[in-house]
């Protein structure tokens, strides 16, 4: 069941009891509280389900930031393989940080951000989704502080067990200075191509900021030189005053209009790029981890078969550590399976979310282009209108 | 290429000084009729309220790049067909009929178009309906010589000369084409000497000197600089009606060898000139020609009279003493100040032109810069595509990456016109120059007549003195009688003077008075011409690409929301 971002899945509404299932979240209404350096921004989460998992039909909710930076990384943790979706960048320069289009700019990332999470088959069935959409204020609060110590620490067991057996075996065997990396030619080319993916696009999006930037710049440009024509038009008299004054007049009223594209051109073009640059980060990220996981199921595939060895020898010994081993080897053996079954759960994962990854890639960025090519004309028609306008009046001129 | 036969077709289009080179015009089969009646009803309009007094037509018409003229009728008997080789503004149909080649505009990047220069020549775009009177200049061939004469250093001082070549069917020229080779000296000379017979003209400022130190830029930037600056001067001068018939000016451009230069232009020997021309009645000897002293005191030399002279303007502007003439031309004042508004004016708005043609620039290079990597985005996606969806996405990236392409050659071809356009500002920002000479020739003038007022005013109490205490000497002084007599001689001579320098001021105020109304009529259909091209340019790039755009979000209309 893909949904549309941002639309309730299918057109069916949700009151009716037999429909199929829905999520839908928006992420609304930023508003600055606190003073000073504690200042934040807050946003209305409103979610419109019929799981029979959530408490009702509709929550509203108030979360701020790093609410979401928590919900990421319990994800992230919890959902190896899956690509996550991103999160807008945390850092923004000081005095940028409340400005209108920045807000707007986050804000807008953010309810793509929930709403991908809530059409994710796999993602929106999570727990912790829900304590994000639904849980009290308060809640969050004690969450969000107590669990951003837990993720420093390892998972106890597993990890000790590891770090125990990796200190008694080899070098040699377990080639410590090579990392241990995947045979899989399908997969190498995937992980080359998502590395250069992210060249391309980061300088892709790198100027699609600075044609934004141009728009602005060329909009200031008319602004001053509609000014300084009017002046001229003041100096001059008759036709060439009046002449100067509509020029000028045109030129102001076009800046507006560059400055207007500016702003859609960042929020549906540069954004969007923007946006595909960290799904790609993500899925970067999400290679570490399935790096790390075959990484782990081999050197514990390793150290259980070295532990095997050992305990024959101490069986054929009758050694009395032999029991103690063989607990060992157990534990072990487990570990090493789950390690196995963890890594292959990634490696089909993955090749999923490939696939929806690029699909979904080619409808967002069909749809940037869209309104990219539609922002363009419709600016370049309505300068093109605006000058056309002034045509007939400087022909009138001409004669008189 | 396509630029180089237009190129061509153009320059044989210039040498019409006969009806059957006229019918060998080319054509331009790309630019439709409407576009012409367009320009000609532009044209048409001008020309009613082309004064009946001036000067006929000229044409300097633009030699290199077609866009500038984009139209030259097959319809050559009809005279107003001629006034298309002007620098016209295109017209917006003319944008998509046209094919536009990048390499049109190589001249786009700051650097001045030659061809632009003829659309802010004097009477360009003022048309007459009957004499057809062009003079056509180019400036060319730079050439390194070396001056064999007069060289200190072994080896000798090596200059660059230029090939002058001017193609006219002006009567007072008595030919129709000359080339000759002149240095930049030679052109100061011509400026200077100009400066002298027209005072009170706006005369189109010369080409600064600016010798660039320590090699900045190469010496060919340098060079092809400069020639375009010189041609861009000299067809400023042959768009002034009376400066194109002037003896300084034909001498220039037609005779052979050779100009001499200015006698010797360090100052002390110019102080040396000055000593032994000294007006010789302001130290109380005999005569010099009045016409001499009428001219403007010229550093160097003169020095006394400049001394003298500003003595004078102390105390007229302290009032101490009544001079006999003031400036009292109320009309000419209120004139002045409202050119001085203007010059404000125009000097910001000239500035802003440039800022304006900046930010096309820049966008032009970013769209560009954005096209060239989604296509390169677009052909890894392809390379690398092991889905279908990641085909269609190239495919969707493309379409984007070449309207992108496009649209950046849109705003580059844009700006090369709207430089062209808006040069019009930067112009008549230089012509101020010119007015300020012009008034200030007048000022000079002026003050000459009253120094001569109160030389004379001196003189005649002196010799009344004079004449007062001789009488008391009993059967004449006869050394008194004859500083008398000098004195009386004196009087004369300055009596002369004091008419002669009036007459010059009178002339130079006439001059002020026809140059303004002159430059008041051009300005104002050049301003206005200025505008429409600059308007029609703008709608006409627009139209293209919106349509270009347009086509793309059609192609992509499948992913908008609303469609889904």
């Amino acid at each position: 069941m893909e949904q549309e971002r941002g639309l309730p899945g299918s057109s069916l509404s949700p009151r009716s009891p037999s429909s199929q299932p829905y999520l839908s979240v928006s992420v609304t209404d930023p508003v600055k509280l606190g003073n000073g350096v504690q200042a934040y921004i807050s946003y209305r989460v409103i979610t419109k389900t019929n799981f029979p998992e959530y408490q009702g039909p509709e929550k509203i909710v108030i979360r701020r930031y790093s609410d979401f930076v928590w919900l990421h990384a319990r994800l992230f943790e919890k959902y190896k393989g899956i690509f996550i979706p991103s999160l807008p960048e945390k850092n923004a320069v000081e005095k940028f940080r409340f400005s209108a289009e920045f807000i707007e700019m986050r804000r807008q990332a953010l309810d793509i951000f929930v709403n991908r999470i809530a059409s994710h088959q796999e993602l929106q069935q999570s727990e912790d989704l829900r304590t994000f959409l639904q849980a009290e204020e308060e809640t969050m609060e004690r969450l969000r502080s107590h669990d951003s110590g837990i993720f420093k620490k390892k998972p106890a067991d597993l990890m000790q067990i590891f770090k125990d057996v990796q200190s008694k075996v080899s070098d040699i065997v377990l080639g410590k200075e090579k990392p241990v990396e995947e045979s899989n030619p399908e997969y190498e080319k995937l992980k080359h191509y998502i590395f250069e993916l992210e060249n391309h696009l980061t300088e892709a999006q790198k100027h699609a900021y600075r044609l934004v930037k141009r728009h602005r710049e060329l909009g200031q440009a008319l602004l001053d030189f509609g000014k300084a024509a009017k002046l001229l038009g003041a100096c001059e008299e008759k036709a060439v005053g009046k002449g100067f004054s509509e020029l000028g007049a045109k030129s102001e009223m076009l800046s507006n209009k560059l400055q207007t594209e500016a702003h859609q051109l960042l929020m549906n073009f540069e954004e969007p790029l923007k946006d595909y640059v960290r799904t790609v980060q993500s899925i970067k990220a999400t290679i570490a981890e399935r790096a790390n996981a075959f990484r782990q199921q081999c050197e514990l595939a390793e150290t259980t078969k070295l532990k095997e060895i050992n305990l024959d020898k101490l069986m054929l010994m009758r050694s009395d550590k032999a029991a103690e081993a063989e607990m060992e080897y157990k534990e072990l053996k487990a570990a090493s399976e789950e390690a196995t079954r963890k890594f292959e759960t990634i490696v089909a994962l993955m090749h999923q979310e490939t696939i929806r990854f690029q699909e979904q890639k080619t409808l967002d960025m069909g749809l940037a282009f869209h309104e990219f090519a539609k922002g363009q004309a419709r600016l370049a028609s309505g300068v093109a209108d605006a000058w056309r306008s002034l045509l007939p009046k400087l022909e009138a001129l001409s004669v008189s | 290429m396509m630029m180089d036969s237009e190129n061509q077709g153009f320059e044989e289009a210039q040498l019409y000084s006969s009806r059957d080179q006229m019918e060998n015009l080319v054509v331009k089969e790309q630019l439709s009729s409407k576009s012409f009646s367009n320009y000609r009803s532009a044209m048409s309009s001008l020309s009613e309220t082309h004064h009946p007094l001036s000067p006929p037509t000229i044409l300097t018409p633009a030699d290199s790049d077609p866009l500038l003229a984009p139209t030259i009728d097959r319809d050559v008997r009809n005279p107003k067909a001629s006034d298309r080789l002007f620098s016209e503004p295109l017209h917006f149909s003319d944008v998509n009929s046209v094919p536009f080649d990048g390499n049109s505009f190589s001249d786009v990047n700051g650097v001045e178009s030659p061809s632009k220069s003829s659309e802010s020549s004097g009477g360009l775009s003022r048309s007459s309906s009957s004499n057809l009177e062009y003079i056509q200049i180019t400036v060319s061939n730079p050439q390194k010589e070396q001056d064999v004469s007069n060289s200190i250093v072994p080896g000798g001082n090596s200059y660059i000369t230029y090939l002058i070549t001017t193609r006219t069917n002006m009567a007072e020229f008595g030919g129709s084409e000359y080339s000759v080779r002149r240095r930049f000296k030679d052109v100061v000379t011509l400026s200077e000497r100009l400066a002298e017979s027209y005072r009170g003209f706006f005369i189109p400022p010369r080409p600064d000197k600016s010798v660039v130190e320590g090699q900045v830029m190469h010496k060919q930037e340098f060079v092809e600089q400069r020639r375009m600056a010189l041609e861009k001067y000299l067809r400023k001068l042959a768009g002034h009606p009376v400066i194109r018939k002037s003896d300084e000016f034909k001498v220039f451009l037609q005779v052979q060898g050779r100009l001499p230069l200015p006698t010797t232009t360090d100052v002390a020997s110019r102080m040396l000139d000055g000593a032994v021309k000294l007006p010789k009645q302001l130290l109380s000897e005999s005569a010099i020609a009045p016409q001499e002293v009428v001219q403007p005191a010229k550093g160097g030399r003169d020095l006394l009279r400049l001394f003298k002279e500003l003595k004078q303007s102390v105390t007229n502007d302290w009032g101490s003493s009544k001079p006999a003439v003031i400036e009292e031309d109320k009309k000419f004042l209120e004139k002045k100040e409202k050119l001085r508004d203007l010059e404000q004016q125009l000097s910001a708005a000239s500035q802003q032109a440039e800022l304006l043609v900046k930010a096309q620039q820049d966008m032009a290079e970013t769209l560009g810069e954005l096209g060239l990597t989604l296509i390169k985005l677009t052909k890894f996606e392809h390379e690398e595509a092991v889905f279908n969806c990641q085909r269609v996405r190239a495919a969707d990236t493309k379409n984007v990456a070449t309207a992108a392409v496009k649209a950046s050659r849109c705003y580059r071809e844009l700006n090369a016109q709207t430089v062209k356009h808006l040069d019009v500002l930067h112009d008549y920002l230089g012509l101020m120059l010119a007015v300020h000479g012009a008034f200030s020739e007048r000022s000079s003038a002026l003050l000459t007549e009253q120094t001569l007022l109160s030389d004379l005013s001196s003189l005649k109490s002196r010799a009344e003195k004079l004449e007062a205490a001789s009488s008391k000497v009993f059967g004449g002084d006869i050394a008194r009688i004859q500083k008398l007599e000098q004195l009386k001689e004196s009087i004369r001579t300055t009596e002369d003077a004091k008419n002669v320098a009036m007459r010059e001021y009178e002339r130079i105020k006439e001059n002020n008075r026809s140059e303004l109304e002159r430059f008041d009529r051009e300005r104002q259909a050049d301003f206005l011409s200025m505008m429409k091209g600059f308007v029609t340019n703008q709608v006409g790039y627009a139209e293209k690409m919106s349509h270009v755009w347009a086509k793309v979000a059609e192609e992509t209309s499948s992913y908008s929301k609303e469609n889904n």
